[in-house]
């Protein structure tokens, strides 16, 4: 799956020495279920069923903290979203919409749902 | 001087304060912000993938609209707007190949050369108006009041469409000094709220706003400046919930850097939509 990854992402994950560095800045690290330096650990040695089945790809929101820091220049925002849409790409949501609130429908801006529907919807 | 505005959906809804505090805004400074004609949905979420084009039609459309109507750059309001128009534009004039087909999916449109400048309310603030003459412009003092102000993602990040440095930015505390007011040294100023997350997964939200104003009130913040329609949502509206899990958490104002401006150069309140803020900035309000 590695090749995907790459093709997709246009980022060279075998540049990845694993310092570590995204996961210290990542804000969103604590609910997590691997470290962003993990994902592509786990690709590297060819175990994508860790990468396809973690939350961690779900909860990287695109804030880019990450790729401006990575002394490899990889952009791990990319990487994240090629295995979300690998696995969206089989026409699977990650998100059940009916499920959403009527509350958090009515109040949150157009700009969040939209967005969430285009990073968590097939 | 007329410039272009590229609205997008959401200042048009819940974020109407930012909107008509920056028409009021650049009235008083002389310009008129010019609502582009026939705007569509930019996109929101900028497309990362290599073969994903289809999703970049909508941001490059919006730029034809600009061409169409004589126009040569375009200011945008919200941050997530920002980004996704001018990542769009970056990478049109980095592909010929991506280029051309995505000029070859608008069949109705004139064909798009990469020509039209993305820009952000905060750099023609900075680069045409000038921070200098805005100075002159202030009325009110609010040298009394101490402003968090707070970047998020969209402005800074990635590289190729920021507008100040990413790790440490200082466009708005530059703006925000000429109008007078004291700004805290803010570390989480360039930290993700939680974006998006905050449909399906609160609890991060919650968490990431409850450290980001919370901080911002212990470092001895009146009220928080921001440029995010999605960003201000997280860090006002979200605190009810974060009040709910910490009961000794205390609620901090967020505001939309063009309302403190409207203060500041005398627009009167009831003009810069505070009715939307559902903490309301008394600090400002009752001067």
């Amino acid at each position: 799956m590695i090749n995907k990854v790459i093709e997709l992402s246009e980022q060279n994950l075998y540049a990845c020495y694993q310092c570590g560095k995204c996961s210290a800045g990542c804000p969103s690290v604590k609910l997590m279920d691997i470290m962003p330096n993990q994902v592509i650990r786990y690709l590297q040695i060819g175990k994508p069923d860790k990468v396809l089945q973690c939350k961690t790809i779900w909860i990287c929101a695109s804030c880019y903290t990450c790729s401006v820091r990575c002394p490899r220049g990889i952009d791990l925002t990319r990487v994240m979203e090629a295995i979300r849409l690998i696995q969206l790409r089989k026409n699977i949501d990650y998100i059940k919409v009916r499920e959403i609130s009527e509350d958090v429908l009515v109040s949150v801006p157009q700009i969040a749902l939209v967005a969430e529907f285009r990073k968590h919807t097939a | 001087m007329k410039i272009f505005y590229y609205p997008g959906c959401t200042l048009k809804t819940q974020a109407r304060n930012f909107e008509c505090s920056a028409m009021e805004v650049m009235k008083l400074l002389g310009y008129e912000l010019v609502e582009l004609n026939r705007w569509n949905c930019c996109g929101t979420v900028y497309s990362l993938a290599s073969d994903d084009l289809i999703h970049k039609v909508a941001p490059i459309r919006n730029l034809v609209r600009v061409k169409e109507q004589g126009g040569d750059k375009v200011v945008t309001l919200c941050a997530m707007c920002y980004n996704t128009l001018k990542q769009a534009n970056v990478f049109f004039n980095s592909d010929q190949e991506a280029r051309d087909k995505i000029n070859s999916f608008m069949d109705t449109e004139i064909d798009y050369e990469g020509d039209v400048e993305v820009l952000h309310l905060l750099t023609v603030l900075r680069d045409e108006v000038g921070f200098d003459n805005i100075s002159k412009k202030v009325v009110r003092k609010l040298n009394h009041i101490k402003v968090a102000p707070y970047y998020g993602c969209l402005l800074l990040r990635p590289s190729t469409v920021a507008i100040d440095d990413a790790e440490n930015p200082s466009i708005m505390e530059e703006l925000l000094h000429a109008l007078g007011v004291e700004t805290i040294d803010f570390p989480y100023r360039n930290e993700c709220c939680g974006t998006y997350n905050t449909v399906s997964a609160v609890d991060l939200v919650i968490d990431r706003t409850y450290r980001i104003v919370g901080l911002a009130r212990n470092l001895g913040a009146d009220v928080i400046v921001t440029s995010c329609p999605l960003c201000q949502f997280n860090l006002e509206v979200r605190q009810k919930d974060v009040k709910e899990r910490f009961p000794e958490f205390e609620q901090l104002p967020v505001i939309y850097f063009t309302q403190l401006m409207g203060v500041a150069l005398g627009v009167p309140t009831e003009r810069l939509g505070f009715e939307l803020n559902h903490i309301k900035p008394k600090v400002l309000m009752e001067l």
